[in-house]
């Protein structure tokens, strides 16, 4: 177990220095931070003196290098575009992304699974064909276009919840929670949705999919045989079985919900990580989007190193370092 | 007296170690059918009845194009502790056969029509748990594929205890300690160390044990063994058969053993039923259908055994292949390949008929108006 943590964490930290490089090299290639901070009227010798206090006549890798060094403290420079630390926008709108993320993979892993299962089961019945045929609809239909249906329908027309924002939000220590005020989690409602929508769909149908393989095996074949409950059955050895594959789909996913929720938190002006960056980048605010970048690697770089435990967890077959190994 | 003996390649049993009519003796006094009646009646064993009745068992799957009738008024009798050979090409309605008695049947596949009866009561259409209760706990199943019978994601010992304690009542510990016994019983070296382990830290021969204790885990008195060597080294294969045969011995477990080898049939089963596009062409004492084959089917199936020992010029050859489902030709399945097919053959349909010891589906053997 040690031992495979250790490899997949090596592995992580060689993902992480790569990320960080392409990070790096957006200071390098894109724009002149330079001319965007002085402005088209500075003199040259102000652009020299400028780039020396930047550290930008530094070769390369000692940039690299320094670069490296701030990131792991959590230091990415100075927003070009709002003039704070990139550290402290981040952290003030991660608590907003990260619930919203949270909220949104939570909803579509508690519906999605169990609608797999149960289409998986009884892929005849009315009800499940009803789900696979709304489920087309949310694989197809695109983010935006959900977000502002749902605040036409419950916002504009019904009046039932907010349009936008996140309500009131309650700061505990450096954090701030819309989880604990009613306006708050109202908020969160349509937003979530929104979000978690496309994921759902992706995790019911391959649940379903999985589940529908995994009952033509011969070990469920067998189990039947053995006179076990279709709970036991269908629960302890379908279900379990084709966690694999879900929990690879799932981790994958619950990375690209953190990461695209720039598209929800744009429809329904949430102060989160996706706003700032789509501000960002209309600015060319590298710090900001090289901080970004690095921030959802290590965000996707957790999640895969967590999964992989997982697959360990679940999977005896890959227990290789065990003893006692092949028998007979 | 039947003890090792190499499966393939002979499978005829040693000449003059039984008389004419004898045939092997089986653990039970007489499971043979009575004589003269339509009804295959198994009297004189313990209490007069067989364990297992299937009678004119028909198996149909709807298909766009018509109803298939995959196995057709099939009908047989296992007794107590009696070892049944089912044997048949690919495609004969071994398995399904098998299926539909453990109530496994895949759909659209339906049993539409006779009757399966299990010490004298009926478990054909029996609502869905209560055939659960009888899978595993009366009738055990053992499958082809020991490779892939395993849910490879728990130790067969949790495998073992959770089938036990489904059955049993018995607590986790009793249940484990009964989980060793049969790891045991069925020849795990080191089975108290081994029952923690994965179905996937043991070789083919070891995992067709596991798959052996699981089935007997509940002690149930029948066993549809499917194809239980066919997946397995030859090596191996004789070792599973013998185990399989010693156990069910011990425990008074009837087989209901379906395969298409006949020495596995030779070497272990009582009696043997031939089965021919879905229909049991020939049934008797396993000895007697080896040596004396009636119907021209099995004739033909004997003769293409070969044999280490007989002094055959060249193996026999049936021509031609068993029907498809879609076109199953009138009067007797199998006249198309029959070289002794005659006018009758082409129409009327044959029942089985006494023939000798056995009983065959085939005109030849009619009795004589």
């Amino acid at each position: 177990m040690t031992a495979y943590a250790i490899r997949r964490l090596l592995q992580a930290i060689v993902v992480m220095l790569v990320v960080a490089f392409v990070a790096f090299s957006l200071f390098q290639y894109v724009g002149d931070p330079v001319q965007l901070m002085l402005g088209q009227f500075a003199t040259p010798v102000d652009r020299i003196r400028l780039t020396h206090e930047l550290g930008l006549d530094r070769p390369f890798y000692v940039q690299y290098y320094h670069f490296l060094v701030n990131a792991v403290h959590g230091q990415f420079g100075v927003s070009l575009r709002i003039g704070k630390p990139v550290s402290v926008l981040l952290a003030e709108r991660l608590p907003a992304t990260l619930e919203l993320s949270l909220c949104a993979a939570i909803f579509a892993l508690v519906v999605g699974i169990p609608a797999g299962v149960y289409t998986g089961l009884k892929p005849n019945s009315w009800l499940a064909r009803t789900m696979l045929s709304l489920s087309l609809l949310g694989v197809s239909l695109p983010t935006f276009l959900i977000g502002i249906l749902l605040i036409l329908v419950f916002a504009v027309k019904l009046n039932w919840l907010p349009a936008f924002g996140r309500g009131t939000v309650v700061h505990l220590g450096g954090w701030t929670t819309g989880l604990l005020t009613k306006s708050g989690l109202v908020s969160l409602i349509m937003p979530t949705i929104t979000l978690g929508l496309f994921q759902l769909t992706l995790i019911m149908r391959l649940v379903r999919s999985e589940m529908l393989e995994v009952l033509r095996t011969d070990y469920i074949k067998f189990a039947r045989a053995r006179g076990l409950t279709d709970r036991a059955i269908n629960f302890g050895h379908a279900l379990k079985n084709t966690l694999v594959p879900v929990i690879t789909i799932t981790g994958l996913q619950l990375g690209s919900i953190i990461a695209f929720s720039i598209i929800t938190e744009q429809v329904f002006q949430w102060p989160g990580m996706g706003l700032l960056f789509i501000q960002a980048v209309s600015y060319v605010d590298i710090p900001v989007m090289a901080a970004y970048l690095c921030l959802i690697a290590v965000v996707f770089v957790t999640i895969n190193l967590i999964v992989d435990l997982l697959y360990y967890v679940v999977d005896p077959r890959l227990r290789v370092d065990r003893p006692g190994g092949a028998g007979h | 007296m039947t003890d090792v003996r190499p499966v393939h390649p002979n499978p005829l049993p040693a000449r003059g170690e039984r008389g004419p009519s004898g045939g092997l003796r089986p653990p039970h006094p007489n499971p043979l059918p009575a004589r003269g009646e339509r009804e295959p009646r198994v009297s004189e064993t313990g209490d007069g009845r067989p364990l297992l009745d299937v009678r004119h068992l028909r198996i149909e799957f709807p298909t766009r194009r018509g109803v298939l009738t995959a196995v057709d008024d099939v009908t047989f009798a296992i007794a107590p502790g009696e070892v049944l050979g089912v044997v048949g090409e690919s495609g004969a309605g071994k398995s399904l056969t098998g299926a539909a008695i453990i109530g496994l049947l895949e759909p659209p596949g339906r049993i539409a029509g006779g009757e399966i009866l299990l010490d004298g009561a009926r478990i054909d259409h029996l609502p869905h748990d209560e055939m659960r209760r009888i899978r595993g706990r009366r009738i055990g199943a053992i499958f082809q594929d020991p490779l892939a019978s395993l849910d490879p994601l728990y130790s067969i010992g949790s495998q073992l205890i959770e089938t036990i304690r489904t059955h049993l009542p018995m607590s986790e510990a009793a249940a484990r300690t009964r989980a060793v016994e049969l790891l045991q019983e069925v020849g795990i070296p080191a089975a108290a160390r081994r029952i923690d382990h994965y179905p996937h830290q043991f070789s083919g021969g070891m995992r067709q044990r596991v798959v052996i204790a699981l089935a007997l885990a509940a002690n149930p008195r029948l066993i549809i063994a499917d194809e239980p060597t066919t997946a397995l080294d030859v090596s191996i294969q004789a070792q599973i058969i013998t185990l399989l045969r010693r156990l069910c011995r011990e425990y008074g477990t009837a087989v209901m053993l379906i395969t298409h080898d006949m020495g596995v049939i030779a070497e272990t089963a009582d009696r043997v039923a031939v089965m021919y596009a879905g229909r049991i062409v020939e049934i008797g004492p396993v000895a007697d259908v080896i040596r004396a084959p009636k119907h021209p089917y099995t004739i033909g199936l004997m003769g293409s055994i070969p044999s280490v020992t007989a002094d055959r010029e060249r193996l026999v050859q049936i021509d031609g292949s068993m029907p498809r489902l879609t076109a199953i030709p009138s009067g007797c399945p199998f006249h198309p390949r029959c070289n002794r097919v005659f006018d009758r053959c082409l129409n009327e349909r044959p029942e089985l008929f006494d023939a000798g010891t056995s009983r065959a589906a085939c005109w030849l053997h009619a009795p004589l108006p």
